[in-house]
C-alpha cells in the first residue's frame, strides 16, 4: 500500500514537473489553478486555495511580488527602516520652543557680534586714535543751492525781493555777472601758474636790470657817455627809419617831437664852443689829437644844430622799459584784476600794447639829464624782458579781442593810469635801493625775539617767570634731593582705588594746591610717625630703646611745627654751597682775572664758604655715628643721689659700645656730603606701592627715567612722545564705528571684521612703557630692601650739583647726594 | 682801543631759504641737563595744579523750560542743536551756539517720556503720557504755518521710551512691549514681549543696528534681535535699571544705569557677569550717555550730581555739581566729545565742559604743544602721591559728601560682618563673591 502510494506520489510530482517544463516552454506564466486536494471547512468559492490559514500574514509578503523581481524592494526597505525607529516625540510646549529659538537667535548674533572683536582690541591698544574715524572733506554747498529752495514769504522779504528783482542783481543761479563767469573762465590753473612763474622771473630780471643800470649810471668816465650817447643816437636813428616805413604818421609825430628837442638843445647854447670844457680843448687841440678831434665833433655837432631842416634822432628812455614790463599786464578781460596776481594799479597802458616794444614812445621822453642816466643797449635782460612781454601779448590777443566789447571798462583803466602810473616806478626804486630782499627783510623785522629765546618759552610748560624760578630756585635741588631714598617705608594705609577724593573745600588757586600737597605732607609724617617706633628697630636693629624714644619726641615736636615749615624753609636752613664739574664754570679771562678776584674776595670776604662747609660736613659726620647705649641705672645695687656717680665698673659694665659704622661713601669725596638717612620729606612724594599695570618695580622705574620734554628730547621725539591718545576735531561729528570705518576691510565685505570672536581673551590695554594688561595682584608690595621706585630715578652715582658755585674752587667737581 | 665782539660763522644761523625753519642749536647732551626727573616731576606738579585751578567745566544754563526737563536727543547732523521735552509736554529746540531756544512746541499732554531724531536729521520723534507717538520736523513752521506734527499714532498704551534706527527708517518705542514700527504705517511692524512688567527704556545698537536692548521694571535687561523679531536674553539684577547705552564704537558693549546707585558695563556676549561695575553715585542713577569716542559715558544721578566715568575703571573720573541742580534726570554727550549736557527736575539743561580745565578755542600749535606735554607728564607721574592728591581733589556739596562716608561705612560695615561670618564657619561654606557677580540674580536664556 505504501510503495503503491510512493509510486503514486512520484508520479504525480514528475507530471508536475512535467507540465511546468511544458509551460516554462512556452515563455508565458500561466495562472495556475491550486488544486483542492483535501477537504476543508473555508472553501471559498473563488477558487481560493486554504494553504496557510493558519499562519499569520506578514506585510512584506503582502508586498512580496509573485515575481521575484518588482520595483517595490525600496519601499520594503525603507518599511524596515521605519519599523526600527521609536514612536515620534510629542511637540514641544510654546514656551520651551520659544526659548529654542531666541537660544539659536542669541547664539548666531552674538557671533555676528563678535566679529568686532579683533577691531575693538585694536581700538583698545591703538596709541592713538583719531576721530572722527573717516576723513571725509566737508563739502560746501554752493550758495545758489540753498538759496534756490528757499522762498520768500514774509512781507518783508518779499519785499526786499521785489527791491533785488527791480535792480536786476542775480538772486538765484549763477550768481555771478556774465563778466565775472568769463573773467573765471579765462585762466586755468595750469596757465595762472605759469603766468606767475613768469612774472616771478620778469620780476627777478628787472630788479637785475635795474642794479645794472643804476651802476651805469656812476659811471664816471665822459668817454664812456659819449660812445654810449652816440650809440644811442644810431639806434633811435634806425628805429626812427624803421618807423617811418612802417608808420609814417607816427613817425611824422616823433618828428616834431624831436624838432621841439632839438630846438630846446639848440636853445642851450651848449655847443657854441663857449663853455669851460670847450675852451680848455681849444687849448689842449694843439698838442692832443684827441681834443682836437672832440673839438672837431662838437663843432659838427653845433653847425648840425644850426641847420634848420635836419632831423636829429631823438633818444629813447630805457629806463622806461622795465618799469612798463612790470606795469604792462595781460588782462584777459580787462574785468577782473583779481585773477592778475598784481594791483589794479599797475593796469597797462594799452598803447604800449599794440605798437612794438622797442619803438620810442612818445610821451616817454622826459628831460635830458634823465635821458643821460638811460642805457641803450639792448642787454640780455631787455631781450628776455621783451620775449615776456611778446607772449605776454600773444596770450593777450583774445581777451583784448574780448574787453574791446566792454569799451567802458578799459577806457576806466585808460583814465586811472595816470594816476597811478607813477606809484609803480616808486616802488620798483624802493625795491631796487635794499639790499636785502624784502620778504626777508620783513622777516627780519618781524622776528625781534632771538630764536632761542623764543624755544625757551615754548618750551616750558609753564609761564616764563614760572620757568625762571625752576631754573634759578632752590626747589628743583630740594626734590631731587628727596626723590632720592635711602630706603623704603610704604605708608600703612592701603592704596585706594577711587580716581576721586571729594571733599567739601573748594580748592581754586595754586596756594591751595599747595596746601593740599602739604596736607598730604604731614598726614604722611604723621603716620609714619605712629609706626616709627618698630621700623625703626628694624631699621637699626643694633640701636638702643632709648634713642629711638628721643628720636619720637623730636619727631612727633617737627610733627606738630612741620604744618609751618615750607619745603624750602627747610632747606635754606643749611644752605650748602656746591660745584659741580658737569656745570659750566665761568672761567675768568686772564688779563683781569687777579682784579676780579680780589674784588670778589672783597665782596664776600665775611662769609668762608669752604670752611663752613667743612665744619657742615663734620657736623654731619658726628651726627652719624654710632652712639655707644648706657644702660647705667644710678643707684642700682648701690647708693645713688646727687652727687653720686655710679662706679666706674658699673658704667664699664653697662655702657654698650656701638660696633663701629661702615666706612662713610663720602670719605674720600671732600666736597660732598652723602647723607643715607631716609628722608621723610622725599618720601611724601615718592611712590611707595608698586602701581597696577607694573608688575616690577624695574618697570615703573624704566618709565619714570625716560624724560619727555623738549630739554632732553629732539623736537620729532617730543612730538611722538607726548603724541594725546585721542584726537578729535573741533566741530566735527563722530559716527558710530562701522564696517567702512575699519581700515584694513575690503569694501563692502568685512574682511577684518570676520576675525572669529575670542571669547574671555582680555583686552590689553596700550602704552608702550607702560606694559598694562596683566593684573597685578594688589597686595604685592616692593621689597623693603630695594630702591623706591620713582625715588630711584635720579642717576644713582650721577653728580647732583646745587645751585651755586663756590667761587674759590671752581675747577673741582663737588657733588653732593641728598642729606 | 681794542674792540672784542662775538663773531658767529654765518652757516649756523643764516636759512638757505626763508622757508626754512630757524635753526636752534641744542646740546641734548644728557650731562648739560641734569635732574630730567626732578623737574619733570616739578613740570608734573605744577601742571596738575594748573588743571584744578583752571577746571570751570560750567558753561552756562539754558533755561525756559517750564517744567522739569525730562529727556533730551541730539541732532545727528548739527552740533549746535539739542532737542529737549519737559514734563509739561513742551518740546523745546534749543541752539548751543547762541544758547538760546529757538522752537518750542506743545507736544504732549503729560510728560515727554521720550524723544529721538531722525538719522537724516530732518524730522525727530516723541512720545508722550497721552498715548501717542508723534513725528515733528526739525525745521521750523514756515511763514504762516501751523505747528503741527507730521504724523501722530495713537495707541492703546502709554509709549515710555522711544529710539530710531541708525541707519533704516525704523524706530522703536516701548512701553508694555517692544513695538517697531515702520515710519509709513501706523501699527507696529512686530512686537516683542517677554515677561508682563512695562519697559522703561529701548535703544537700537549703533554699530549692528538690528540689535536692540531694554529695560523693564520687573529688574531686568532683555536684549531683542529686530531681524529675527525675537528676544534673545535676559539678565536680571538686584534692582530696577533705569536706561541703558550702548558704546559707539564697541558693538557689543553697552552700560546700563540702575536704581542700587551703581552702573553695570556689560559684554553682550557673556551677561552672566558684568565686565566693570561703575560705582561712585550716592543714589538712583537715572541716565547714562556714552561719549563718542566709546572711552568714557556721563551718568546722571537722583543724587544732584553726573559722573563722568572712563569706561574700563570702577570709579568716576569727574563729578559736576552745582548749588541749584536738582535731579538731574537726562544728560547727554554731544557728538563733537566737546561737552555734556544735562537736563535737571528745576527746568534747566546745563551745559558743561567734558574735559573741565579744557581751554576752549583755537589753540596755537605751541600752547598745543605745550598741552600735550602737561597731560603726558600728568599721565607719568600720576601714581605718585602729591600729584594723585591734587589731581584728585574735588569739592562735593556737604548732602553727598555725607551720604558718601555713610555708604562707605556701611560697605565696611557688611565687609567686616562677612569676614566674620567667615572666620567662624566651616571654610568654603561661605564663598567669597566677586563685587561683578554680586549684583546678578539671573541670566534667562
Amino acid at each position: 500500500m505504501t510503495a503503491c502510494a510512493l509510486w503514486q506520489e512520484d508520479g504525480e510530482r514528475r507530471h508536475r514537473q512535467l507540465l511546468e517544463a511544458i509551460s516554462a516552454l512556452s515563455g508565458r506564466k500561466r495562472r495556475k489553478l491550486a488544486e483542492r486536494s483535501e477537504a476543508s471547512g473555508q472553501v471559498s468559492e473563488f477558487n481560493v486555495s486554504c494553504k496557510g490559514a493558519g499562519e499569520k500574514l506578514l506585510l512584506s509578503e503582502l508586498l512580496q511580488p509573485i515575481h521575484p523581481k518588482s520595483t517595490l524592494g525600496s519601499v520594503r526597505k525603507e518599511l524596515a527602516r521605519v519599523k526600527q525607529k521609536a514612536a515620534v516625540e510629542l511637540p514641544l510646549s510654546k514656551e520651551e520652543a520659544k526659548r529654542v529659538v531666541r537660544e539659536a537667535a542669541y547664539v548666531t548674533s552674538s557671533k555676528e557680534v563678535g566679529k568686532w572683536q579683533q577691531v575693538v582690541l585694536q581700538n583698545r591698544r591703538a596709541e592713538q586714535l583719531v576721530f572722527p574715524l573717516r576723513q571725509d572733506i566737508a563739502t560746501v554747498t554752493p550758495l545758489e543751492r540753498v538759496t534756490s529752495a528757499w522762498k520768500a514769504r514774509t512781507p518783508l522779504e518779499q519785499e526786499i525781493f521785489g527791491l533785488l528783482h527791480k535792480t536786476q542783481q542775480p538772486i538765484t543761479d549763477p550768481l555771478l555777472t556774465p563778466e565775472e563767469m568769463a573773467s573765471v573762465q579765462a585762466m586755468s590753473l595750469e596757465e595762472a601758474r605759469r603766468r606767475r612763474a613768469e612774472l616771478q622771473k620778469a620780476r627777478a630780471v628787472q630788479s637785475y636790470y635795474e642794479a645794472k643800470a643804476r651802476r651805469a649810471k656812476r659811471i664816471k668816465s665822459k668817454k664812456y657817455h659819449r660812445v654810449l650817447k652816440k650809440s644811442r643816437r644810431r639806434q633811435a636813428l634806425k628805429e626812427f627809419e624803421q618807423l617811418h616805413k612802417s608808420d609814417p604818421a607816427a613817425a611824422l609825430e616823433q618828428l616834431e617831437e624831436l624838432e621841439q628837442l632839438r630846438m630846446q638843445e639848440r636853445m642851450s647854447l651848449k655847443h657854441q664852443n663857449k663853455g669851460k670844457w670847450a675852451r680848455s680843448r681849444a687849448i689842449m687841440a694843439k698838442y692832443d689829437l684827441e681834443a682836437r678831434k672832440a673839438l672837431q665833433e662838437q663843432l659838427a655837432r653845433n653847425k648840425e644844430l644850426m641847420q634848420k631842416v635836419q632831423v636829429e634822432p631823438p633818444e629813447e628812455e630805457p629806463c622806461e622799459v622795465p618799469e612798463e614790463d612790470t606795469t604792462a599786464l595781460p588782462m584777459p578781460s580787462g574785468a577782473n584784476p583779481w585773477m592778475l596776481g598784481k594791483p589794479s594799479g599797475l593796469a597797462p597802458e594799452p598803447e604800449a600794447q599794440e605798437g612794438p616794444r622797442d619803438d620810442t614812445v612818445p610821451g616817454a621822453v622826459e628831460s635830458k639829464d634823465e635821458m643821460e642816466e638811460e642805457e641803450e643797449e639792448l642787454s640780455e635782460e631787455e631781450a628776455l624782458l621783451q620775449d615776456f612781454e611778446q607772449k605776454r601779448q600773444q596770450r593777450t590777443g583774445n581777451p583784448e579781442g574780448h574787453s574791446k566789447d566792454h569799451g567802458a571798462d578799459e577806457t576806466e583803466t585808460g583814465a586811472e593810469q595816470p594816476r597811478d602810473s607813477p606809484v609803480a616806478p616808486d616802488c620798483a626804486e624802493e625795491l631796487g635801493d635794499s639790499p636785502v630782499p624784502p620778504d626777508c627783510a620783513e622777516e627780519l623785522g618781524d622776528s625781534p625775539v632771538p630764536p632761542d629765546c623764543a624755544e625757551e618759552l615754548g618750551d616750558s610748560p609753564v609761564p616764563p617767570d614760572c620757568a625762571e624760578e625752576l631754573r634759578d630756585s632752590p626747589v628743583p635741588p630740594v626734590c631731587a634731593e628727596e626723590l632720592v631714598s635711602a630706603g623704603l617705608e610704604p605708608p600703612p594705609q592701603a592704596q585706594e582705588e577711587l580716581l576721586l577724593s571729594e571733599q567739601l573745600r573748594h580748592v581754586k588757586t595754586m596756594e591751595d594746591m599747595e596746601s593740599l600737597a602739604k596736607e598730604e605732607l604731614v598726614e604722611e609724617q604723621e603716620k609714619l610717625v605712629a609706626l616709627r617706633p618698630g621700623k625703626r628697630a628694624r631699621q637699626q636693629e643694633k640701636a638702643s630703646v632709648s634713642v629711638t624714644r628721643t628720636g619720637d619726641r623730636h619727631t612727633k615736636k617737627a610733627a606738630a611745627k612741620r604744618k609751618m615749615i615750607s619745603l624750602e624753609a627747610v632747606l635754606d636752613g643749611k644752605p650748602q654751597e656746591m660745584d659741580c664739574s658737569s656745570l659750566p664754570v665761568v672761567l675768568e679771562e686772564e688779563e683781569g682775572g687777579m682784579e676780579q678776584r680780589g674784588m670778589i674776595t672783597e665782596a664776600f670776604a665775611g662769609d668762608d664758604v669752604v670752611a663752613d662747609f667743612r665744619r657742615e660736613k663734620r657736623k654731619a659726620e658726628e651726627a652719624v655715628k654710632p652712639q655707644p647705649v648706657n644702660l647705667v641705672l644710678p643707684g642700682w645695687g648701690e647708693w645713688g643721689g646727687t652727687g653720686l656717680k655710679p662706679s666706674a665698673k658699673k658704667v664699664k659694665r653697662f655702657l654698650i659700645k656701638a660696633p663701629p659704622a661702615p666706612p662713610r661713601k663720602d670719605q674720600h669725596l671732600p666736597h660732598v656730603i652723602i647723607s643715607e638717612k631716609r628722608n621723610i620729606h622725599a618720601a611724601a612724594h615718592q611712590v611707595s606701592e608698586l602701581p597696577f599695570p607694573f608688575e616690577r618695580h624695574q618697570q615703573f622705574e624704566q618709565s619714570m627715567r625716560t624724560p619727555l620734554g623738549p630739554t632732553w628730547n629732539t623736537q620729532r621725539a617730543f612730538q611722538k612722545l607726548t603724541a594725546p591718545r585721542v584726537i578729535t576735531r573741533a566741530g566735527h561729528i563722530i559716527q558710530p564705528i562701522s564696517a567702512e570705518d575699519v581700515p584694513d576691510t575690503a569694501p563692502g565685505s568685512g574682511a577684518r571684521l570676520e576675525g572669529e570672536a575670542m571669547p574671555g581673551r582680555k583686552a590689553v590695554p596700550r602704552g608702550k612703557a607702560v606694559p598694562k594688561g596683566k593684573a597685578v595682584p594688589k597686595g604685592k608690595a616692593v621689597p623693603r630692601g630695594k630702591a623706591v621706585p620713582g625715588g630711584k630715578a635720579v642717576p644713582g652715582g650721577k653728580a647732583v650739583p646745587s645751585g651755586r658755585t663756590v667761587p674759590g674752587q671752581k675747577a673741582q667737581p663737588r657733588h653732593r647726594r641728598a642729606r | 682801543m681794542r674792540v672784542k665782539v662775538l663773531s658767529r660763522n654765518p652757516d649756523d644761523y643764516v636759512r638757505e631759504t626763508k622757508l626754512d625753519l630757524q635753526r636752534v642749536p641744542r646740546n641734548y647732551d644728557p650731562v648739560l641737563h641734569p635732574f630730567e626727573v626732578a623737574r619733570e616731576y616739578v613740570r608734573a606738579l605744577n601742571a596738575t595744579k594748573l588743571e584744578r585751578v583752571f577746571a570751570k567745566p560750567f558753561l552756562s544754563s539754558l533755561d525756559g523750560h517750564r517744567d522739569g526737563v525730562n529727556c533730551m536727543a541730539k541732532h545727528p547732523k548739527s552740533l549746535s542743536t539739542v532737542l529737549s521735552g519737559a514734563c509739561d509736554g513742551e518740546v523745546k529746540i534749543w541752539n548751543l551756539t547762541k544758547r538760546q531756544c529757538i522752537r518750542t512746541i506743545q507736544a504732549h499732554e503729560g510728560f515727554v517720556r521720550g524723544m529721538c531724531a531722525r538719522f537724516c536729521g530732518t524730522s525727530f520723534f516723541t512720545v508722550g503720557d497721552d498715548k501717542t507717538v508723534k513725528q515733528w520736523k526739525m525745521e521750523s513752521p514756515e511763514y504762516g504755518e501751523e505747528e503741527e506734527p507730521i504724523h501722530t499714532i495713537l495707541g492703546k498704551t502709554v509709549y515710555t521710551g522711544i529710539d530710531h534706527h541708525w541707519k533704516e527708517p525704523v524706530f522703536a518705542t516701548c512701553g508694555h512691549q517692544v513695538d517697531i514700527w515702520d515710519e509709513q504705517r501706523t501699527s507696529p511692524k512686530c512686537s516683542l514681549t517677554w515677561g508682563f512688567d512695562s519697559i522703561s527704556c529701548v535703544k537700537f545698537n549703533p554699530i549692528e543696528t538690528y540689535l536692540l536692548g531694554s529695560c523693564a521694571s520687573d529688574r531686568n535687561i532683555v536684549l531683542y534681535d529686530m531681524r529675527k523679531s525675537t528676544p534673545l536674553k535676559k539678565v536680571i539684577l538686584n534692582m530696577r535699571t533705569n536706561t541703558l547705552c550702548w558704546n559707539p564704537m564697541e558693538a557689543f558693549i553697552f552700560t546700563a544705569a540702575n536704581e542700587d546707585y551703581n552702573l553695570y558695563t556689560f559684554d553682550m556676549r557673556f551677561l552672566e557677569s558684568p565686565v566693570m561695575v561703575h560705582m561712585d553715585h550716592v543714589s538712583a542713577v537715572l541716565d547714562v550717555d556714552y561719549s563718542p569716542t566709546g572711552k568714557e559715558f556721563v551718568s546722571a544721578s537722583f543724587d544732584k550730581s553726573i559722573r563722568i566715568f572712563p569706561v574700563d575703571k570702577g570709579h568716576s573720573r569727574e563729578v559736576y555739581h552745582t548749588k541749584r541742580m536738582q535731579h538731574v534726570i537726562t544728560v547727554k554727550w554731544t557728538s563733537d566729545n566737546k561737552y555734556i549736557l544735562c537736563g535737571s527736575d528745576e527746568m534747566n539743561i546745563r551745559l558743561w565742559k567734558a574735559n573741565a580745565s579744557e581751554k576752549l578755542g583755537v589753540l596755537a600749535p605751541r600752547e598745543k604743544a605745550a598741552m600735550n606735554y602737561n597731560q603726558k607728564l600728568k599721565e607719568k607721574f600720576q601714581f605718585h602721591p602729591q600729584i594723585r592728591r591734587i589731581a584728585r581733589h574735588r569739592h562735593l556739596p556737604k548732602s553727598i559728601y555725607c551720604q558718601i562716608k555713610e555708604q562707605r561705612i556701611m560697605r565696611e560695615a557688611r565687609r567686616r560682618k562677612e569676614m566674620n561670618r567667615r572666620k567662624h564657619s566651616k571654610p568654603g561654606s561661605v564663598p567669597f563673591v566677586p563685587e561683578r557677580k554680586k549684583h546678578i540674580v539671573a541670566v534667562v536664556k
